[in-house]
């Protein structure tokens, strides 16, 4: 069984059919990358995927981990363990991020039947992801992602990842806006995350962050549809040639 | 961090729980209100000549203003005309003799305490919290009395003050707030029943909070408490005051008056969680609290803080406020105000500044979901000779949803060119983009709205005493219950 079948999927939003019938397969311990032009769908695959409400499934199904993930709400698919890094993070002026955190976790906790952490159990557990990430303590007690720079708030998003321990992990453009430093710090993180256990999505614009995180497939996302698959290769090739030149191949393309 | 997303969890869908009916029996009096109620009143309380003196000319000063229909309207609420001949001002538990202990009072009122979870008894009292008791008209207990009245500290109810301290109530009553100062603080002077009364003498700072329980009971009556607090030069109280009331298809009345004295050097920190009857989701019945509350720094270095929790009440017209006469003295407003279904809100403070180097901070949070309205109003007034006087202001409204409303007015009045204004605003919406980002990391939508709207609180809230802190949070989540589709 696959962590993340989807099938034949076609999504609209306002009146647009976005997702043109997408195919995908995620086992566990994979890394798929997804790439592909502004406005090709990445960022609604990804939403329709952590279920956000606002877009509509004309055709297909989603599969992840046995259940039907298109049946669920967005709380019920992160505590089955599906996570997205958001590209653009909100702020919760008023709430602590360490107390934030350890809410989502024993919400998820809570869901699965665990018994909750207490702040004292959750500190040693959270310190440590906090410096894997090279993250200040100052940055766990402020509140969420208020006057975190851009660089901070990503970082956040891989410190939630890392602390929730999803066992899908979809990472919409972590990489933009990062400066070198800081994708390194990001990628060390994703590369920590990377485990048998645990499949991984990462959806971005750009080469760069592979040269730091090697992703095991590459998709090629244009209008809609998955027109290339492959390899880490692939991406090489697509900064070279980049993708307009993908879209006459669209018809031969094949699924993974 | 005090805030308990597993209380809130718990409490998100459950109905106002305060709404049950103590059975019990009642002394009323016939219901209207004439000279001949105001004879009654007093009388049924023993009261002496100079507050039967009082209570009449504030009676006679309301009929003229009721006369005159002087019934302040400027409000930004909408209710219908109030027949004040059609409410009974004045009911008790009947099993009422001067109450010395616990023994002596109606065990179905005991019941009702600890139903609310307010124990009466002072085994189970939680430390470092003296209560007095306010059912329908009249207090039932105190307790600490004892152990306060050690360090000279007077706390009871405000009818055995006017027995035991004539000379302390003749002096402060209606110091701050005058009969004459509105309509409805004319009628409670006229016709209130009880409520609490604290001195704190001399160079004393009070060892433990001393809080007020309020309780409407009793259908179709009113009620009116006044609370009255001196603090003497040097000292130090920090009060609470509760209140619920049952589900009840009728409006009722709750029209009470507190007063603050503070004198030199001394401090008051006065916090408040009212959450009587909001009324049911189509807005039929609730409570109309519609409350004067004001504080006098009269003496030099002298603080009064007024933090509220409003999330009770059909209709809230309230500005605790603070007059700094006192060169130095501080006045200071911390207030949550919720509004959901077909609640209205119009609150806010009056900062009266008349002391040199006064200072006073006002920092306001209105919350508005489902057809709730939700006003702030404020006035700051510096007066000429407040020189070197300071103001600071943030005022911030939180909506959920699409049918709700967020107003301000703020006035400002300045009259020393010394004085120095901030004022904040912001307005601000919770999105679906901000509930999306809280429901993917495994939380419930409810429990999303509650934490936003508990980070949207917490500068507030940082102002509560530890227990009350955790009460109100419930309390917001209970009172957004519904709120998100």
């Amino acid at each position: 069984m696959s962590l993340l079948e989807i099938r034949n999927l076609h999504v609209r939003a306002a009146g647009h059919e976005i997702l043109k019938g997408i195919d995908l397969r995620v086992d566990a311990g994979e890394v798929h990358a997804i790439m592909g032009p502004n406005g090709s769908g990445k960022s609604t695959l990804a939403q329709v995927l952590a279920r956000r409400e606002n877009y509509e499934v004309t055709e297909g199904e989603v599969w992840f981990d046995g259940k039907n993930l298109l049946a669920m709400k967005p709380e019920e698919a992160a505590c089955e363990g599906l996570f997205m890094a958001f590209q653009y993070p909100l702020e919760i002026p008023g709430i602590g991020n360490s107390y934030f955190i350890r809410s989502a976790l024993n919400a998820i906790r809570k869901y699965r039947g665990l018994p909750e952490m207490n702040a004292m159990e959750f500190l040693p557990f959270f310190r440590e992801k906090l410096k894997l990430l090279e993250m200040d303590d100052k940055l766990a007690n402020r509140s969420v992602n208020e006057g975190f720079s851009g660089g901070e708030k990503k970082r956040n998003e891989i410190l939630q990842m890392a602390v929730l321990e999803p066992k899908l992990s979809i990472l919409d453009e972590t990489d933009s806006g990062l400066d070198i430093d800081a994708l390194r710090i990001v990628a060390r993180g994703v590369n920590a995350m990377r485990d048998p256990q645990r499949g991984m999505i990462l959806v971005t614009h750009y080469q760069r962050l592979f040269n730091y995180v090697t992703p095991d497939f590459v998709h090629v996302l244009v209008d809609g549809r998955i027109v290339r698959s492959g390899g880490p290769e692939l991406a090489l090739e697509l900064e070279e040639t980049g993708y307009g030149h993908s879209e006459p191949n669209s018809q031969q393309a094949m699924p993974a | 961090m005090s805030t308990e997303l597993n209380n809130i969890r718990e409490l998100a869908g459950r109905e106002y729980k305060w709404g049950f009916i103590t059975e019990i029996d009642e002394d009323r009096i016939p219901r209207g209100l004439n000279e001949d109620i105001i004879h009654l009143i007093s009388k049924l309380k023993r009261e002496p000549e100079f507050m039967l003196q009082w209570r009449l000319k504030a009676y006679r000063h309301w009929a003229s203003l009721e006369k005159a229909q002087a019934e302040p309207k400027w409000a930004n609420v909408k209710y219908p005309p109030i027949d004040y001949q059609d409410i009974v001002y004045y009911s008790a538990p009947k099993n009422k003799p001067a109450l010395d202990s616990l023994e002596q009072v109606d065990p179905e009122v005991l019941r009702t305490y600890e139903k609310l979870g307010i124990p009466l008894s002072e085994q189970k009292m939680l430390a470092g919290v003296a209560v007095d008791a306010v059912f329908d008209s009249v207090s039932v207990v105190t307790t600490f009395k004892e152990k306060l009245a050690e360090l000279g500290i007077i706390f009871c109810s405000f009818s055995e003050a006017v027995q035991n301290y004539p000379e302390l109530v003749q002096k402060y009553l209606g110091s701050v707030v005058p009969y004459t100062d509105n309509f409805f603080a004319a009628l409670n002077a006229a016709v209130f029943s009880d409520g609490s009364f604290v001195y704190v003498p001399k160079g004393v700072r009070c060892p433990m909070e001393l809080s007020t329980y309020f309780r409407i009971n009793a259908a179709e009556t009113g009620q009116f408490e006044r609370t009255l607090i001196v603090a003497d030069d040097d000292s130090y109280v920090s009060y609470l005051e509760g209140c619920t009331a049952p589900i009840r298809d009728r409006n009722q009345l709750h029209a009470a008056v507190v007063e603050l004295v503070a004198l030199d050097n001394a401090q008051i920190k006065y916090s408040t969680v009212q959450n009587w009857y909001p009324g049911d989701k189509e807005g039929r019945g609730g409570i109309y609290n519609f409350v004067t509350k004001r504080g006098k720094c009269l003496g030099i270095n002298s603080k009064i803080s007024w933090t509220q929790v409003e999330t009770g009440s059909a209709i809230t017209w309230k500005y605790p406020s603070c007059i700094l006469q006192g060169d130095n003295s501080i006045g200071e407003f911390y207030s949550v105000a919720l509004t959901n279904n077909y609640q209205q809100a119009d609150t806010g403070t009056k900062m009266i500044h008349l002391g040199k180097n006064t200072r006073s901070t006002i920092v306001s949070k209105g919350i508005s979901a489902g057809h709730g309205q939700n006003t702030y109003r404020g006035g700051v007034k510096i007066l000429k000779g407040a020189k070197g006087a300071r103001n600071y202001t943030q005022c911030d409204s939180l909506l959920i949803g699409d049918k709700c409303g967020a107003h301000t007015f703020p006035y400002i009045e300045v009259r020393n060119a010394s004085a120095r204004m901030e004022h904040e605003a912001s307005t601000s919406k919770i999105g679906d983009d901000q509930l999306f980002y809280l429901r993917q990391r495994g939380l419930k939508a409810e429990d999303a709205v509650s934490m936003i709207v508990n980070g949207f609180c917490k500068r507030v809230f940082r102002e509560l005493p530890m227990e009350f802190a955790v009460e109100a949070q419930k309390l917001l989540s209970v009172s957004l219950e519904g709120s998100v589709g």
